[in-house]
């Protein structure tokens, strides 16, 4: 009943002579919000990198809606990048008005004048900045970069939508409202969501599937219910129940 | 008369030169500012280009590029003038070109002088845009090139700031223009004060001369339109600078 947007087959990542990851296989659905769970230093970044088009693999396969990416031309890379899109950890400012930062994709697809405005408008008062547009960016509050940034990345509304802890620096309340968007986003526009954090309640409160990331390796791809009632793998239950320091 | 009446009736001399606007002191100026203009365009269009091809690509002898854009920033300016002299005079390998004593030597010894300048800084300046600007244009959808403009566009007050920087230094250097250029004017009626029409001569090569002919005044209304014409540089790139 699920198409498959993803498909990730026998990954491997190493610099130099460290294998960050090793042989990741795993898929995702159209439509669904994918938690990729693990401790930091886990190579959660790398791989999205390497999702998103930014890092090449050392060895495994990606494809996105079936075609390989990892052997594809210059031109089907752009399209597939161009379907996705990725917030960073920290989030990137560029030294010019908020407007402007939120516009830079739709203005690189070219898109009308008038309908890059309607859209960032409309992008900004979902993230709650609405009538800030004409602030420099660099004067932002953290929890407001955030949000402007995931406004950035949600304004030329993507098919996948990488969100790589985008909670991990933000206060409580910031946390709150940018788990509230993610639903709404999945919501409203069917995005296909795919987040990383070492967060075990954020998971529970906004994932689909999980998958636990362990020394390089998914050890365990499961459903919400699933992975905390019954998982398949011990380390996935002492991960859970905290027993593994981190 | 007494120094003070000296450096007085000097400033006093100047500044009628300076108001009357002479036309000796005014070709002077013209030139100063055709001269140091040109080369820091040149300049500016070849020192960008290459700040962005060393960032950007991957190419043999890169480092070995460096090196000489370090190095040329400290060049003096006297060896550049030398050099190029003995390109162009009508016995050197360049002779031919007939550019000995003109106002295009002197725009090329200012070129080679402040390109490294305008390079060196450029380059710093693309260098301290943080890294993951480029990575944010490729994840929103954008070419390599959209990468290059971010990346300049991120940097522009730097690069800004490289191009002033580089029309100051053409604006005060005196060796290299007075070794190519010969400090020629066109004279009028032959000995009278401020009298004449510059051709290759620059208000800093006029100073050297003025000064040494002992008209205090002339110097002094040169100095001051030359100060004030560096520190307006100077005054915008810091304006530049506290832009970041
Ligand atoms: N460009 C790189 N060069 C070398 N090592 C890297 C690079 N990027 C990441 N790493 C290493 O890979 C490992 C995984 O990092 P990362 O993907 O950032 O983990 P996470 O996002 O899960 O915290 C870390 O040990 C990190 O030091
Ligand atoms: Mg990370």
């Amino acid at each position: 009943m699920h198409s498959e947007l993803m498909r990730v087959y026998d990954l491997t990542k190493s610099f130099g002579n460290r294998e960050v990851l090793k042989k990741i296989n795993m898929s995702i659905n159209e439509g669904e919000i994918f938690a990729l769970m693990g401790p930091s230093g886990v190579g959660k970044t790398t791989l999205f990198r390497i999702l998103n088009l930014l890092e090449k693999p050392s060895e495994g396969k990606l494809f996105f809606r079936g075609i390989e990416l990892t052997v594809c031309t210059m031109r089907e890379k752009i399209n597939a990048r161009r379907s996705m899109s990725m917030l960073f950890q920290t989030p990137c400012v560029l030294n010019t008005t908020v407007f402007n930062n939120v516009a830079y994709g739709l203005v690189i697809r070219k898109v009308d004048k008038n309908a890059i405005r309607e859209k960032v408008m409309n992008a900004l008062s979902i993230v709650g900045l609405e009538g800030k547009e004409q602030q420099k960016a660099r004067t932002l509050s953290g929890g407001e970069a955030q949000r402007m940034a995931f406004a950035r990345a949600i304004v030329y509304d993507p098919d996948i939508l990488l969100l790589d802890e985008p909670t991990s620096s933000l206060d409580p309340a910031n946390v709150a409202m940018i788990e509230e968007l993610i639903k709404r986003i999945r919501r409203e526009l069917g995005t296909t969501i795919i987040i990383a954090t070492h967060n075990i309640y954020q998971v529970k409160r906004i994932a689909d599937r999980v998958g636990i990331l362990l020394n390089g390796e998914l050890i365990e791809v499961n459903s919400i219910g699933r992975i905390f009632e019954a998982p398949e793998d011990a380390r996935t239950k002492a991960f859970i129940n905290g027993e593994m320091i981190y | 008369m007494s120094s003070v009446d000296f450096l007085f009736q000097g400033i006093i001399r100047a500044f009628e030169l300076i108001f009357s606007l002479n036309p000796y002191i005014l070709s002077i100026t013209g030139v100063s500012i055709k001269v140091s203009g040109t080369a820091t365009i040149l300049g500016t269009l070849t020192a960008i280009p290459l700040a962005c091809a060393i960032t950007f690509l991957n190419f043999r002898g890169r480092q070995v590029l460096i090196t000489l854009i370090n190095t040329g920033m400290g060049l003096p300016s006297v060896f550049v003038g030398l050099f190029i002299f003995l390109m162009i005079v009508p016995a050197g390998p360049f002779g031919f070109l007939k550019l000995y004593y003109t106002q295009e030597a002197m725009i090329l010894a200012q070129y080679i002088l402040i390109t490294p300048v305008i390079c060196g800084i450029s380059l710093a300046a693309i260098k301290a845009v943080p890294q993951p600007v480029i990575d944010t244009v490729y994840t929103l959808g954008g070419s390599r090139k959209d990468a290059v403009i971010a990346m300049l566009r991120e940097a522009r007050f730097g690069l800004i700031t490289s191009v002033l920087a580089g029309l100051g230094r053409a604006l005060a250097e005196v060796g290299a223009i007075l070794i190519v250029g010969g400090n020629i004017a066109y004279t009028g009626s032959i000995g009278g004060i401020g009298e004449g029409l510059s051709y290759t001569r620059s208000l800093t090569t006029a100073i050297t001369l003025e000064t040494s002919k002992g008209e205090i005044s002339t110097s002094i209304a040169l100095g001051i339109i030359l100060i004030s014409l560096v520190l307006s540089v100077n005054i915008l790139a810091n304006f530049f600078q506290r832009r970041e």
